[in-house]
């Protein structure tokens, strides 16, 4: 078998590769241009980027966005660990099959019927014991929390079935309580995985639109749905611009991540040599004075 | 190395004393997981300072008994005893007792000093107290100089003495170890085997030790309890097991035993004459044996208490048959033959092999003669 990859692989890869970034790349290029029509080419400039931070209404929705996203994202990550905790070390408790069906359902839920049936809620809640008051920043978070947490109850509930049993049950053997295990032992443990749940949570709290324009109210206003109300009106270089930045921060979090993740494989890779060296050691080979 | 002394107090054998005070007292202890009896009915006493080892193949209950002993599961009915206080009800956190655990169960996120210190902080032991201990027991199991490593970057035996030290340094009245040396190659672990025992010997704590390696628990155990489908089979000093099977299943779980069917043909209250007529021979067995006259029983004969050669035994009446050797098995210290009787049946017999060179050696398809002393067969009726 020949080791040369065949010519007509190459194509395919870059007809591959070109359907999935050719729309981001053209984005990127027309983010720069100087012309205010998006599709007319009509030179280099960065006049959009310039506008962009003097639009008061993109910057709010922006910030908007993300203190929402903190803040859903911190509370799904405590609510979704202590249904995960329920259901991977609670044992088999009345009820436990329906929490699992019922914590889970979200991620299997159209986003419309959730985003109406919250609304529906948040409405009736406000007629009957008059919280929430309207719709607000309020209501997007409560929303976001609900279905994110069902992403983080999966996420830490897969680390805490592959973590060995034995270790907490080593701390209660050692004289620590219930409680002092969970936080002594058990978070630090599932801590990669608390932060990929928090870091999915936050990332599905930035990028939801259709959830958020159910329950927001006046002045509620975030980021997608502003993107989403301009380009109905008519596509904006400024978008361009926004989208640009958003490309980089996400791709620079993902070439810092790769570089992180790379030096602790060598780091693995270095302890383990170190490890297999010490048998060798005449410390580890211990034999009886006797 | 070792000398093969056993701990000191093992020798008084207090279980042969009925008015000694046992210091764990397992009564009636039944487990069940739904349907499934895990422990049926276990009654067990264990003495102070012994190292006891719980022997069975996997899925027999042993290590379901170590873990109501940590109090990680509650028996279904009876009663567990330590130090003379009923443990119902008293969770793991607080019980005298401490538990390495067969995967070890190193906080991988701790350095080993804060692994073997965890056990002390909890109980708010002096931070000076818990300096000197820790190095005190980092030092006995020689690893004060990876007290700064974390767990993955220390070796499997390395691991192991972690463990172990962790489960120390409380000096709990009773450390319970799961299959402790498993995990580890056969050098590590017949070294680790007797640094087990120095330290038993050293500190004085009482063992229970669950292990399916029945060489280990040889090696390790003042006493040893065979196991089987929850039940306690036999309870004894590793020679008694050894030596004294109570059934076939014992027997045949330690160490290699040919097992010959046979009825009783002539007996008194000092012997007892059994044929074993598939395999064509009588065995004289030099004591009485409490059975009914025409039951079943069976000879069990271990490999190295048959004697091999050519030339045919003074008397081939009894305790003794012919056969041909079928296969060999050279094992550096011992050679193991497989000797194929006329009934076509296997035996094994195990010859040490005294001389380097021998002339005139016993070789594949050689007629042999086996034959053994009326002491060597075990009588067993079940």
């Amino acid at each position: 078998m020949s080791r040369r990859v065949h010519r007509s692989l190459w194509v395919w890869l870059g007809a591959g590769l070109a359907f999935l970034y050719i729309p981001i790349v053209s984005l990127v290029i027309f983010s720069f241009n100087s012309s205010k029509l998006v599709t007319v080419w009509a030179g280099f400039s960065t006049r959009w980027y310039g506008s962009l931070f003097h639009n008061d209404q993109i910057l709010d929705a922006a910030g908007l966005s993300v203190r929402i996203g903190f803040i859903s994202a911190a509370l799904a990550v405590v609510l979704g660990t202590m249904v995960a905790v329920a259901l991977a070390r609670f044992g088999a408790f009345g009820g436990r099959a329906l929490l699992s069906a019922l914590s889970t359902a979200p991620l299997v839920m159209p986003e419309v019927i959730t985003g109406l049936s919250l609304l529906l809620l948040f409405v009736a809640m406000e007629q009957a014991i008059g919280w929430p008051a309207g719709r607000s920043a309020m209501t997007i978070i409560i929303a976001h929390t609900t279905f994110s947490m069902a992403y983080v109850a999966v996420v830490v509930q897969s680390r805490l079935a592959g973590m060995d049993p034995s270790i907490e049950e080593a701390a209660l053997d050692l004289g620590a309580r219930p409680g002092k295990v969970f936080f002594v032992i058990t978070l630090p443990l599932i801590s990669p995985a608390l932060v990929s749940g928090f870091l999915l949570a936050f990332t599905l709290s930035l990028d939801d639109l259709v959830i958020s324009s159910f329950v927001s109210g006046p002045g509620a206003t975030t980021l997608p749905m502003v993107i989403y109300s301009k380009v109905r009106l008519g596509l904006s270089p400024e978008i361009n611009a926004l989208a640009t930045l958003m490309v980089a921060i996400v791709g620079a979090g993902v070439v810092i991540a790769g570089i992180l993740m790379n030096r602790a494989e060598k780091a693995r890779i270095r302890d383990e040599q170190m490890a297999l060296a010490g048998d060798d050691l005449p410390a580890a080979n211990p034999v009886s004075q006797a | 190395m070792h000398d093969g002394r056993k701990p000191e107090l093992a020798l008084d054998e207090p279980w042969r004393n009925p008015q000694a005070t046992p210091y764990i007292s397992i009564r009636n202890v039944t487990k069940r997981f739904g349907d499934f009896v895990a422990v049926n009915d276990v009654s067990l006493n264990v003495y102070r300072q012994e190292l006891f080892c719980l022997l069975g193949g996997s899925g027999c209950g042993k290590s379901t008994l170590l873990r109501m002993l940590a109090g990680f599961e509650e028996p279904s009915s009876g009663q567990i005893f330590i130090d003379g206080q009923d443990m119902a009800g008293i969770p793991p956190y607080s019980r005298p007792v401490n538990m390495m655990f067969q995967s070890y169960a190193l906080f991988p996120h701790m350095s080993v000093q804060d692994n073997v210190a965890f056990g002390l902080k909890q109980d708010r032991t002096p931070l000076k107290e818990i300096r000197e201990r820790v190095a005190a027991m980092l030092d006995l199991v020689k690893l004060s100089p990876f007290a700064k490593r974390k767990p993955h970057q220390l070796s499997g035996g390395q691991r192991q003495r972690v463990a172990l030290a962790r489960s120390l340094v409380k000096e709990p009245k009773l450390l319970l170890l799961d299959e402790p040396l498993g995990a580890l190659d056969r050098k590590l672990r017949e070294s680790t085997q007797f640094e087990l025992m120095n330290l038993q010997d050293k500190l004085g704590v009482t063992f229970i030790v669950v292990t399916h390696d029945q060489e280990e628990a040889m090696t390790l155990a003042s006493r040893i309890g065979v196991m089987n489908q929850g039940h306690i089979v036999q309870v004894g000093t590793p020679s008694e097991i050894y030596e004294f099977p109570v059934n076939r299943f014992v027997a045949d779980f330690i160490g290699t035993v040919n097992m010959f069917a046979g009825r009783i043909v002539d007996e008194d209250s000092n012997y007892v004459r059994i044929a074993a007529e598939a395999d064509g021979c009588t065995f004289f067995i030099d004591h009485g044996v409490s059975a009914s006259p025409n039951a079943q029983l069976w000879v069990a004969l271990r490999p190295e208490k048959i004697n091999i050669g050519r030339e045919a035994p003074a008397d081939t009446r009894e305790n003794c048959v012919q056969g041909v050797i079928d296969g060999i098995a050279y094992m550096g210290d011992v050679s193991v033959f497989n000797v194929k009787l006329a009934s076509g049946r296997m035996v094994k017999v195990t010859r040490p092999n005294l001389i380097r060179r021998e002339e005139d050696t016993l070789t594949w398809d050689d007629e042999v003669w086996l034959h053994w002393h009326p002491a060597s067969g075990v009588v067993l009726t079940s």
